[in-house]
């Protein structure tokens, strides 16, 4: 921008930001605007971006934008368990616990998706949550590593011991009603729990949270439990997790061995190291980048994977802060030219 | 005649092949100050890791109010009323200093007897004893980043999250150490007036002349036991703590 007399530069939120970065004080329509565009605009692209696809006959991006959903989903619900210092690299383990609780329900007892799913949810997020209980205790790299290798292991015993279809699987489940009604419901939830995830870390609740990823001797000297408050984030967690399984299973008429894949751990991790630890948002971002870009290189071949892993790189080193973080002080710090007040030059 | 809030029993813990507390009782009445002094390594600190808990002991016992708390969780002393700060401070640094504060009020004990209870309120509390601690109250400084104040600073935010708790015994590890000789001056005064609210204090300190000032009594600890139990004035005079400082004579010669 070329610079102009009696003008000076000022940004654009100078005049809201009242004593610390996180309170505003808004006084027109246009600073309430500034405040709420970037929250409003993206929410009503996701909710009309089924609208769109299905109007233009996109059936095949619908259905990446559900699997991307999936993604941001446990992306989300990683985030969460990261923010109280614990790194899940086994959120493959939460989504197959989901979906075969759901797919056993409804095979063996033939219940209705309409409560499968939620009783999926719950009593699978309750049965990771135990089993997960002594691994709670370990911090960094080792809790990375059992939640790494646990997923693993449940694969093995379910092959070995041929419960639940074995190595097959259980297949023709009770489908969801329609792809329209089930890319609406993923996309809610997705985003009930982006904005009630990061509503509970504003609240002092959220802030012991995050304290405990700091220094959690600081927060046992403050009469916190910690290993209570670990658990509680890993049940949070586990639900977002479990819902996903649940949800995917009985899209997909089928729940086996690969709800424990790899992948499904690796991919919400990525996207939320490439959209920004810590945001929630970045979360989404990252996996609404990565997700579909998987569809895309899928017509490459073999060299998917590779131009794959060389898109991550360059992003992570081009970003290293994430892309929300990047964003974000950027949206902060635009300018506006307003002219000089009092003396004259 | 006042009734003993803490006592001490032959606690014992061992590193490895060092002694680092060793056979060490003491007993403290309710509203005394207790100084505990010591050369580098005499184990004084972890004497303090004893007593709340976060290091169990090897044997002994400890008695708050009677009850048996040797081997309890620490935040399950703390909810007790047992407040500590620590020698190194480790703050949240990512937070703004006053929700350092609101950490500790958001625990069981406070929940249950202080108001406070919604969230803004909480906010207000924690900029109350900020203020008290001598954070400049219409200022920025209660809301900076903890990672933009300086040490001193720190330090005190650490004195107003012991203070949040409403504890009955507060322990002091090095509190003046990094702190202004007018940080200093400006913080006796609090700890003279929690004394007189009736409060227990334990205070480590290595600025003995300012400790010596609002001390009832002094215990000194050498190699993790405990070499003597006196009177404030008879520190400097007494050849036990000289000998612990300095070493003995034939020692120096």
């Amino acid at each position: 921008m070329k610079s102009r007399k009696n003008y000076r530069k000022e940004r654009l939120d100078r005049g809201i930001k009242a004593r610390s970065d996180s309170i505003y004080v808004l006084t027109s329509y246009r600073e309430m605007l500034y405040m709420v565009a970037p929250r409003f605009v993206p929410v009503l692209l996701l909710l009309s971006l089924p609208l769109i696809l299905k109007l233009s006959g996109q059936i095949y991006w619908l259905k990446v934008l559900i699997i991307t959903c999936q993604v941001a989903l446990l992306a989300l619900s990683w985030d969460y368990l990261a923010s109280v210092g614990l790194v899940s690299l086994g959120q493959a383990f939460f989504f197959g616990v989901g979906g075969y609780f759901s797919g056993a329900l409804n095979h063996y007892l033939g219940w209705s998706p309409i409560l499968a799913i939620p009783a999926a949810t719950l009593c699978g997020a309750i049965i990771c949550t135990i089993v997960l209980s002594p691994v709670v205790r370990l911090k960094g790299i080792y809790f990375a590593m059992i939640t790494l290798v646990l997923p693993m292991v449940v694969t093995r015993v379910i092959e070995a011991t041929k419960i639940f279809g074995g190595t097959e699987g259980l297949s023709g489940l009770t489908p969801l009603p329609n792809i329209w009604s089930a890319s609406y419901l993923i996309i809610a939830i997705v985003l009930i729990c982006l904005f009630g995830l990061r509503r509970l870390i504003d609240t002092d609740y959220g802030l012991v949270l995050s304290g405990i990823k700091e220094n959690d001797r600081a927060i046992m000297a403050s009469g916190t439990n910690v290993y209570r408050s670990k658990m509680e984030a890993l049940f949070v967690t586990a639900i977002a997790g479990s819902f996903a399984g649940a949800f995917m299973a009985h899209y997909y008429r089928f729940v086996g061995m690969p709800a424990f894949a790899l992948d499904i751990s690796v991919l919400p991790v990525a996207s939320a190291i490439l959209g920004g630890v810590g945001t929630f948002v970045g979360a989404i971002i990252g996996s609404f980048i990565l997700a579909p870009l998987s569809e895309i290189l899928r017509a490459m071949g073999p060299l998917r994977t590779a131009l794959y892993s060389l898109i991550m790189v360059a992003c992570i080193v081009v970003l290293p802060e994430g892309i929300f973080h990047y964003i974000q002080r950027k949206y902060h710090q635009f300018e506006r030219w307003v002219p000089f007040k009092g003396e004259k030059r | 005649m006042k009734s003993t809030l803490l006592k001490v029993d032959d606690i014992s813990k061992t590193f490895g092949a060092t002694m680092a507390v060793n056979h060490v009782s003491f007993e403290l009445e309710e509203g005394r100050l207790l100084g505990l002094i010591g050369p580098n390594g005499s184990g004084k600190t972890t004497l303090v890791n004893l007593l709340t808990g976060f290091v169990k002991p090897d044997s002994g016992k400890v008695f708050f109010r009677g009850k048996n708390i040797d081997g309890k969780a620490p935040y399950k002393i703390a909810n007790l009323g047992i407040a500590r700060s620590f020698q190194m401070v480790k703050p949240f640094y990512e937070l703004p200093a006053f929700k350092n504060v609101v950490v500790a009020l958001r625990s069981p004990r406070v929940m249950k007897n202080v108001r406070g209870g919604k969230y803004g309120e909480r906010d207000d509390v924690a900029i109350d004893l900020l203020e008290e601690v001598g954070f400049e109250r219409d200022s920025f400084v209660p809301y900076r980043l903890a990672s933009a104040l300086p040490h001193g600073y720190l330090k005190r935010m650490e004195l107003a999250r012991c203070m949040a708790l409403r504890p009955e015994l507060y322990i002091f590890d090095e509190l003046f150490s990094g702190m202004s000789m007018s940080e200093v001056a400006a913080t006796l005064p609090l700890i003279e007036r929690l004394k007189e609210e009736g409060k227990t204090i334990i205070m480590i300190e290595h600025r003995l002349r300012e400790l010596l000032r609002i001390a009832d009594s002094v215990i000194v600890l050498n190699f993790g036991s405990k070499i003597a139990e006196m009177m404030p004035a008879e520190i400097l005079e007494s050849e036990a703590v000289k000998k612990a400082y300095l070493g003995s004579e034939t020692e120096m010669e």
